[in-house]
């Protein structure tokens, strides 16, 4: 069963390059262009491509470069020449420290405001949780993030509003300095959350196991946290980890807006440029993290089945 | 910018009083600046030390260190941080030596002699010498060749040494410009390692020595402890930051957690002016919007429809709009203000829908409808400025379907060909006439993007190149401007001004160049903390 | 550009096909009057804005590219909200945004839910090599990162606004499918539908009279989401200059265009933000009142 999803994955992955090597050679221009911009001569394009490899047909460079891959060389860029393990390397861990950290405040508060709507649903409380969650998940994320700048880093000085983290900066000024994006993103996934994990609980209310529970006086939020959650995972952790993805795949603009140097504006730079490997190794990388995380995903599910850890 | 700062020398020399200095201004068009130069205090002698941290709005991660690549403002800024060139154009606009110590042409402007300086150490210590500047002049040229400086090196057809301080530069023609030439960013002097120019390790001759370097991140560098120059390179430490986008640059100024940005939101910018703690500071430079027209294919090979364009614009309304007033209204020819010969003596264009009828008339017209491509690569705002040309345009029975292309690839499927008639460009300036015509209106250049041949024009561009008589020179000049106003394909509407801002520590001369943003993209250099 | 999830529980308990009734009008009557306060406030939000969309030509005092002022210009009685950054009157573009925004939002929306619902429920229904063949695609789809895919094929295709819908849509539909897969899957193993197959009904009758009465309510749990994820995503590419293309007044790329204000504690860029929240909570009420009633769970207060 899991050497056949994980084959499954690999297959994905495959396609997935043979999608974005198609898709980048359909683009207008190309890595040549791209890099000369306004300042190309047909002259210096041809020997810019010759000296890109560009000149050769493309299921050739897709071969190479597949073969490349195969023996754990990702290559170079050929805008800047740079081995791409190196130049992708520090922006991973950043890009990964960065969904921590927000993953870290956004799913415990997600669970427990989630958790608290369903008990009291109806309330205040839970109108205001969701009249709030409803407008920050409606707002742009950029705008999100200007607001927070605004009064956190501009009027109050509390965090700075630059996030550009290199590699020698020290865990607490990392932290210090990831704040911000952090909170942007926690804004920005948490209402999702939320929902689901109410939305999960009261689905379960109706079920006749909670009414026989209800008839026998189990107070309300012992039914909830013995008997409704564990039955809700499933569908939770799903939303989870649909959001963990989001959080390393999804934040471009997050990164855009506090110079934070994750993989995202890579990705972005790498496809203006046509910098092929580059967007390659990118995007594998990407899709091998959504797919281990719906691996992982499935796996929790079935952990957490009271049906499957209690056999009867 | 040369006006307003000859009005401020006198401001500061007490020649004017602070109102009269503030109406001058105003007259100039300056009346938005005045007030911050105003604020700005007189300084004494610079101050030594500190961190200085410059956030760039453009810079990517996909750069590299190879100069023939640098394009953008983070690259370019990093070349004037790092290296010397041979010359050098000043804060004042005027060139000088850098490496070179003095020049000398032939008398038909043929053989270049440039003498460098002597005992100019590298960054690892290595010498400088002749031959480091025949290696750094060559890594541009030759069949093999993917400098974007490529064009500018082209016409050298010979570089010899003769021993360890002089450079011999033969032309295939005449050029009177040559030692403005060399002062562009991609050429800078280079150590030799291995018999290979070695421009991977960053080493240069200049200012700041490089720490470290993220792509379209940032780098880092430490004042050159040799450095040869006096009076210049007053930071201990500095920084270049890439913010790519507008707000986060403004937060950061405001926060002081940078101390320069560039390309200041004009939308914004009377905002930004009110806070205490930043200095907005504008010089207008050669930089311009051109509106291409193809002169080979219909209608645009008629010039009367040419003609008819150009008087359907509202350059003032442009202006307004598209820059908020930060710049000036073009003439149809790609000479700036501030340049040596502008032709001050030619009647500026304005819009005047019944000349364009007039025009239209002679074409045998009495509306057309033509299209006209446009997308924000061009320049921030070319899809606004297609809007309003539209509605200008109307008036005088021209109707233009404005084509809204994709920004990606804007520059090879879009311009400069044939597969549109007439679309939106950008030039960044160039600092000499000849070098602007040359590039982009001389026949059959790579980047004549109208398509455009006139046989004076040429004939006069290659007189004047190598015109060594400045009153001559000028007339020609003068002559190539008119030319260029009343028959190329390029309707030029707009030259707009580099706007940067700093915070009120950040101290410099009077003057700034303006031959590229950020007083010549030399601030680390130039700059200093008060 | 939020990642969806399953927004649908998985349905333990599916509730009866609803029966047909002889005068539905009356019966919808009465449940809204009997709706809960928050549900009458969403559905006159959505009214409100279905009204300003059919009639803003009528509605705004400008037109929608009109330059009509200086730039940011003071609120005042001209322009009750100002101007934006060309000068046009920002109530106007706001009152035309709502029926470009919303349009596009709303064509998008079907679309990927015609699309994934269809390919879901097929998927299910008829399983084998067809559910395979359906599943991987959406599988490898969903692993290229949402954001760069449209944008590549926006680059490829051009930013009209009829390309934003299908590429959103297509890209929406990845997780519409999913959902409705796996909510499919729960209700095709029920004995009615196997009653169904034996009594020899097709394919169409069986999905459109037994399965999709017994999804819609994760469906449109999801689609309440979905909605607002689309002025997001738009919103986001414009951030990268790929949205919806100007003069379009979109109130996605009208937050991008004056967002820069908001340095400066100007509250202009909240005003279409604003727009688009609250519209997303109006939705979202309604979609809550309508799961509350499906899940069978009564009112305890």
């Amino acid at each position: 069963m899991l050497i056949q999803r994980l084959s499954l994955g690999l297959l994905t992955l495959f396609v997935v390059s043979v999608i974005i090597f198609l898709a980048v050679g359909m683009l207008p221009g190309d890595a040549a262009q791209a890099m000369l911009g306004q300042a190309a001569t047909e002259e210096t394009v041809a020997a810019l491509r010759a000296r890109m490899g560009l000149d050769q047909p493309a299921p050739v460079r897709y071969f190479h470069w597949l073969m490349g891959i195969l023996q754990g060389d990702f290559g170079q860029s050929i805008a800047n020449g740079r081995e791409i393990s190196e130049l992708i390397g520090g922006r991973f861990a950043n890009t990964i420290f960065l969904a921590v950290f927000a993953a870290v405040i956004s799913v415990p508060l997600a669970l427990l405001l989630g958790i608290l709507a369903a008990l009291y649903r109806n309330s205040i409380y839970d109108r205001t949780v969701n009249v709030v969650t409803l407008s920050s998940i409606s707002t742009p994320e950029f705008f999100v993030a200007y607001i927070l700048i605004l009064f956190i880093s501009v009027q109050w000085g509390l965090f700075p509003s630059l996030a550009n983290v290199g590699p020698t900066t020290p865990f607490l000024e990392r932290l210090d300095k990831t704040f911000l994006p952090a909170l942007t993103l926690t804004l920005v996934v948490v209402a999702h959350m939320m929902r689901m994990t109410r939305a999960a609980i009261i689905n379960l209310l109706a079920s006749p196991y909670i009414e026989m529970a209800n008839l026998k006086g189990i107070s309300k939020r012992k039914i909830i946290t013995h008997h409704a959650l564990p039955n809700a995972w499933a569908p939770i952790i799903n939303v989870i980890v649909l959001n963990l993805a989001y959080l390393i795949v999804g934040v471009v603009v997050v990164e855009v807006v506090f110079v934070y140097p994750g993989l995202g504006q890579l990705l972005v730079d790498s496809v203006q440029r046509r910098d092929l490997p580059v967007v390659q190794a990118c995007c594998l990388i990407f899709a091998a993290t959504y797919v281990l995380l719906n691996l992982t995903a499935d796996i929790l599910s079935i952990l957490t089945n009271p049906r499957l850890l209690h056999p009867k | 910018m040369s006006k307003l700062t000859r009005l401020e020398q006198e401001l500061r020399a007490g020649r004017l009083s602070r109102r009269d200095f503030l109406q001058a201004a105003t007259v100039l068009g300056f009346g938005a600046v005045a007030p911050t130069i105003l604020s700005r205090p007189t300084f004494a002698a610079p101050n030594k030390g500190g961190k200085f941290t410059a956030g760039i709005g453009h810079g990517s991660t996909t750069d590299s260190l190879d100069p023939g690549t640098y394009e953008n403002d983070f690259t370019i800024g990093t070349s004037f941080a790092r290296f010397n060139f041979l010359t050098e154009i000043d804060a004042n606009d005027e060139l000088i030596g850098e490496l070179a110590e003095s020049w000398e042409a032939s008398p038909d402007a043929k053989v270049w002699t440039f003498k460098l300086r002597s005992g100019i150490e590298f960054h690892n210590g290595q010498t400088m010498t002749a031959q480091d500047v025949v290696n750094s002049f060559n890594h541009h040229r030759g069949e093999e060749s993917t400098s974007a400086a490529k064009p500018i090196v082209a016409p050298i057809s010979d570089i010899t040494t003769d021993g360890d301080n002089v450079v011999i530069f033969t032309l295939e023609d005449g050029n009177a410009d040559f030692p403005f030439l060399v002062s562009d960013y991609h050429i800078p002097i280079i150590p030799t390692k291995d018999g290979a120019l070695d421009w991977a390790s960053g080493i240069g001759t200049g200012p700041y020595v490089m720490q470290s370097y993220e792509p379209g991140v940032r780098m880092t560098f430490t004042r050159n402890p040799n450095y040869w120059k006096e009076g210049r390179a007053h930071f201990d430490e500095t920084e270049m930051i890439v913010i790519a986008d507008v707000a986060a640059r403004t937060n950061a100024l405001n926060t002081g957690e940078i101390d320069l940005m560039d390309r200041c939101d004009i939308k914004t910018l009377h905002l930004l002016q009110r806070n205490q703690n930043v200095v907005v500071e504008e010089i207008s430079g050669n930089g311009h919007y051109t509106i291409p027209m193809r002169t080979k294919l219909a209608p645009f090979d008629d010039n009367n429809i040419r003609m008819a364009l150009k008087f359907a614009l509202d350059r003032e309304a442009l202006l307004e709009t598209v820059l908020s007033g930060h710049g000036a209204v073009g003439n149809d020819h790609p000479i700036g203000r501030g340049q040596r010969y502008f032709a001050s003596e030619l009647e500026q264009r304005t819009y005047d829908p019944d000349q364009a009828k007039y025009y239209l008339k002679q074409a045998g017209l009495d509306t057309i409808e033509v299209d006209l491509s446009t997308s924000d690569a061009a320049f921030a705002g070319a899809v606004d400025a297609a809007q309003l040309y539209k509605e200008h345009a109307a008036a005088a029975g021209i109707t233009i379907n404005v084509r809204r292309e994709p920004a990606d690839g804007y520059w090879s499927d879009v311009w400069n060909n044939d597969n549109r008639g007439w679309c939106f460009s950008y030039w960044g300036g160039r600092p000499t006439e000849d070098w602007m015509f040359a590039t982009a209106y001389a026949e059959g250049a790579e980047w004549n993007e109208s398509d455009w041949s006139n046989a004076r024009f040429n004939e006069l561009m290659t007189m004047a190149r190598s015109e060594l008589d400045e009153a001559k020179r000028r007339e020609m000049y003068v002559e190539m401007q008119t030319i260029c106003s009343n028959d190329c394909g390029s309707v030029v509407p707009l030259f707009n001004n580099y706007i940067h801002a700093t915070t009120t520590k950040v101290a410099h001369e009077e003057n700034m160049s303006s031959n590229w943003a950020n007083d010549g993209h030399r601030y680390f250099e130039r700059w200093w903390f008060a | 550009m939020n990642e969806p999830g399953n927004s649908a529980p998985s349905t333990d308990s599916v509730p009866p096909p609803p029966r047909p009734s002889s005068s539905a009008l009356a019966v919808a009557g009465r449940e809204l009057w009997r709706a809960p306060f928050s549900a009458k406030v969403g559905l006159l939000i959505i009214a409100t804005y279905i009204f300003v969309a059919l009639f803003a030509p009528v509605i705004a005092p400008y037109g929608e590219s009109e330059i009509v002022g200086p730039q940011f210009d003071v609120w005042s009685e001209d322009h009750p909200l100002g101007t934006d950054h060309l000068g046009r009157d920002m109530l106007s573009r706001l009152i035309y945004g709502a029926r470009n925004t919303v349009g596009i939002a709303l064509l998008t929306t079907l679309f990927a839910f015609l699309l994934g619902g269809t390919c879901g429920i097929l998927a299910a229904t008829l399983g084998g090599w067809m559910d395979q063949l359906l599943s991987r695609t959406v599988d490898v789809l969903m692993a290229i990162p949402a954001l760069i895919f449209a944008m590549l094929l926006l680059t490829i295709f051009g930013t009209s606004i009829i390309n934003l819908i299908l590429i959103i849509g297509v890209l929406d539909a990845t997780r519409v499918f999913r959902i409705a897969r796996a909510v499919s899957l729960n209700v095709v193993v029920m004995d009615f539908i196997e009653s169904a197959r034996l009594r020899g009904e097709g394919l169409a009758w069986i999905t459109m009279r037994e399965v999709l009465p017994n999804i819609m309510p994760p469906l449109v749990a999801e689609f309440g989401l979905r909605f607002c994820f689309v002025f997001l995503t738009i919103s986001a590419l414009s951030f990268l200059g790929l949205g919806i293309q100007p003069p379009t007044a979109d109130w996605g790329s009208m937050v991008r265009d004056t967002s820069t204000l908001i340095t400066y504690g100007d509250i202009t860029p909240l005003l279409p933000a604003a727009a688009i929240a609250i519209l997303t909570i109006g939705v979202n009420f309604v979609v809550d009142w309508f799961l509350h009633k499906t899940s069978g769970l009564k009112d305890e207060h």
